[in-house]
């Protein structure tokens, strides 16, 4: 495989997050693909950890770390700043989870994305608080079990569609992304790079340490997310224009799901029920798509 | 050149002539006019400034935060529920080192709904690490606004810049606003001791062990006693080019008074009234006006009150299970003086109520005829009526 990116590594080795660490892999993609000329913020997640205790730092660009729920109104400020300075070159980050992202962060992501302040927002999604030892957020998926869904209390809510929650703002660029598709990462990061306002790239990122996964699985399943429908690749531009970038389906549901540890109470109507769900979603895009099954 | 303007209005005047570069702030009363005057400013390009109307006190202060780390002056006003909103970021302003300097008109805090003056907003964010300075005119706003950037910039610590609701925040008076050349003189151009640059990357704020964490706070602690040191300075430049001074405290008559009242805010000029009537007939009043609350003035203090009998604190505040904060710091600061005089605390003026002349004559009479305060707090002016209405 021959990957169009800078040998330039941006992200150290050494850091400190936990064995095959999807967003650990995520933030070296997307650094090789954004270059040295960025500064990022990064609210309270596990990122806050992985990037280094001080006076280390896990990344060789600035990195301004900021309160949890701040990353969308940092970043407008940082902004604001550079822009005063006569700096229009460098771009701004901010790389939050989905925690910091779909709950408690959200506000302020929808106010600058309200005022389509000009950066890139990333969310890693590793599909709960991780950072604070596996709680639910409200992109657990449905039949998870995280400490606060525990035993018989899995969750049974469905995950927050965050995407058509940025698109119904009409931002100007939002996309899904994969650590197991690095073309397809690097790609949507250089465009969202070239476009003006705002910007949102969700990151699947798999949390060897939260799903109960062998770390070595970790790309596999991110993969399969994918691969089942249950992650599609897609990007939606100016909050109309869908394209959908990766089609077949390879793998049912209930294979993806066996595999994690967070899944195993279900029973097999369980994961029917959850087939049928996933069956939906992807009618629902593709309607939006344009395009038929 | 004097103009007749409001006490937002001097604020605005003043972030104006700061040359801010970055405004960020979210409307609530009394808070209001400072940043209409300041949208109109930024949008008919009499200030070169990116205002952003962000969507919550939270997110502007994160902004500023953002802004300021990035490396341009920065300004932000708010009052009450928006400056509790604000919380934890004034924490995060003074931990990474940011001299973002806020307007803060005081207003009560609900429930129930108080737009009035009040203040236990800003006396609630006295941990946060931000220098207070309370004021008690227009002129006193526009001018302290401007030391405060100077200040804050050479300690690198946020500061706030109070003002009670309406008394002050509404009133019209002159002001003598200064021609933007006297006060480049004073306030030079803001060089950040670091900032985001990608040229020199580095981490703002990141994870701190035990090891360090503790070495952080006290250079926080130091940088509050070097503002407290520095103030004279600042002071001594501002009244170079303008003429005027304030001080940390001002003490009227106090060396051979016999009750010194304490107040802060618009309060001090009734209290000034009263010391005018009282000392015409004979009766030895003095006023310590404190106006630097945070760093806490002490030593100031303490020489201005080592002539005093008695001591009445004015607290347009409360803290509850305790007293009123002016109060206790009084009392913290007095109690390892040997033999220093007693303190009463009154407590007057909460919600906007109006603390008159009558009311403060009140609380000297009460404090000379007491050998000793009845209790550690006094409330003044309570009525049956308002209570009445909650009765069935
Ligand atoms: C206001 C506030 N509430 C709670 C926390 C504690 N906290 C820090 S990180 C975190 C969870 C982060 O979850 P997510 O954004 O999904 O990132 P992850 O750790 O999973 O990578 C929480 C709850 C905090 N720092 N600030
Ligand atoms: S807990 Fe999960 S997301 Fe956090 S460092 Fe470990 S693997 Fe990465
Ligand atoms: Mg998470």
């Amino acid at each position: 495989m021959h990957l169009d990116v800078l040998d330039q590594e941006l992200m150290c080795s050494g850091h400190v997050g936990c064995p095959g660490c999807g967003a650990t892999i995520a933030m070296r993609f997307f650094l090789k693909a954004l270059g040295e000329k960025t500064v990022m913020v990064l609210p309270a997640c596990c990122w806050s950890v992985i990037a280094g205790p001080y006076p280390q730092s896990t990344l060789k660009i600035p990195v301004i770390h900021s309160a949890f729920e701040t990353g969308g109104a940092t970043a407008s400020g940082v902004r604001a700043a550079l822009d005063m300075r006569g700096d229009k070159d460098t771009t701004v980050v901010t790389w939050a989870g989905d925690g910091g992202t779909f709950d408690i962060g959200f506000q302020a992501l929808s106010g600058a994305v309200e005022r389509n302040e000009d950066f890139i927002y990333v969310c890693y999604d590793n599909e709960a608080y991780m950072n604070t030892g596996i709680q639910r957020s409200s992109s657990t998926p449905y039949g998870a079990w995280t400490t606060t869904t525990p035993g018989t209390d899995w969750k049974r809510l469905r995950k927050k569609n965050i995407v058509e929650a940025l698109v119904a703002h009409r931002i100007p660029y939002a996309a899904t992304a994969n650590i197991a598709f690095p073309e397809d990462l690097v790609r949507k990061a250089r465009k969202a790079k070239s476009i003006k306002g705002s910007k949102f790239l969700h990151i699947f990122a798999s949390c060897p340490t939260g799903w109960r996964i062998p770390s070595e699985m970790s790309i596999k399943i991110a993969r399969m997310a994918v691969q089942t429908n249950i992650f599609p690749l897609y990007e939606v531009e100016d909050g109309v224009r869908y394209t959908i970038n990766y089609k077949p389906r390879e793998y049912l549901v209930r294979e993806y799901f066996k595999l994690q540890g967070r899944f195993r109470h279900l029973t097999d109507q369980d994961l029917d029920a959850i087939q049928e769900m996933v069956n939906e979603d992807w009618q629902l895009l593709l309607r939006k798509a344009g395009e038929h099954a | 050149m004097k103009r007749v303007l409001e006490g937002s209005h001097a604020v605005a005047e003043a972030v104006r002539l700061a040359r801010i570069q970055v405004i960020s702030a979210y409307p609530i009363t009394p808070q209001t006019h400072i940043v209409e005057i300041l949208s109109d400013y930024c949008a008919s390009g009499k200030m070169n400034a990116r205002f952003l109307r962000v969507e919550s006190e939270h997110s502007c202060l994160a902004a500023l935060i953002g802004a300021q780390s990035t490396g341009v002056r920065t300004f932000t006003a708010t009052s009450s529920q928006g400056l509790a909103l604000m919380h934890e970021l004034l924490h995060w302003a003074s931990g990474a080192r940011l001299p973002i300097v806020m307007a803060e008109v005081n207003r009560a805090l609900a429930p129930g709904w108080n737009i009035w003056t009040d203040q236990s907003d800003s006396l609630a964010q006295r941990d946060t690490g931000w220098m207070q300075f309370y004021c008690e005119d227009a002129q006193e706003v526009l001018d302290t606004m401007l030391m405060a950037y100077r200040l804050a910039e050479m300690v690198n610590l946020p500061a706030m810049v109070v003002l009670d609701a309406f008394f002050l925040s509404h009133t019209y008076e002159p002001v003598d606003v200064p021609e933007q050349e006297e006060v480049d003189r004073f306030l030079p151009a803001y060089v950040p001791e670091f900032r985001l640059d990608t040229a020199h990357p580095f981490a703002l704020s990141p994870l701190v062990a035990p090891n360090a964490y503790m070495e952080m706070r006290r250079e926080i602690a130091a940088a509050m006693d070097e503002a407290l040191e520095r103030l004279d300075s600042v002071e001594e430049k501002f009244a170079g080019i303008f003429g005027r001074r304030y001080g940390a405290v001002e003490a009227v008559c106090c060396d051979d008074a016999d009750i010194v009242l304490v107040t802060s805010g618009t309060v001090t000029s009734t209290a000034r009234i009263l010391l005018e009537e009282l000392r015409a007939k004979g009766e030895k009043i003095g006023i310590l006006k404190i106006k630097l609350f945070r760093p806490f003035p002490v030593e100031a203090i303490r020489r201005a009150l080592a002539g005093a009998k008695k001591i009445a604190v004015v607290d347009r505040n409360f803290s509850f299970g305790a007293t009123g904060i002016f109060a206790q710091e009084l009392r913290a600061a007095l109690c390892n003086v040997p033999d220093h005089p007693p303190v009463f605390g009154f407590i007057a003026g909460l919600g906007g109520r109006d603390i008159t002349t009558e009311v403060l004559a009140s609380i000297v009479e009460q404090t000379k005829t007491a050998d000793a305060p009845p209790a550690e707090s006094i409330w003044i002016g309570l009525t049956e009526a308002a209570y009445a209405f909650g009765r069935p």
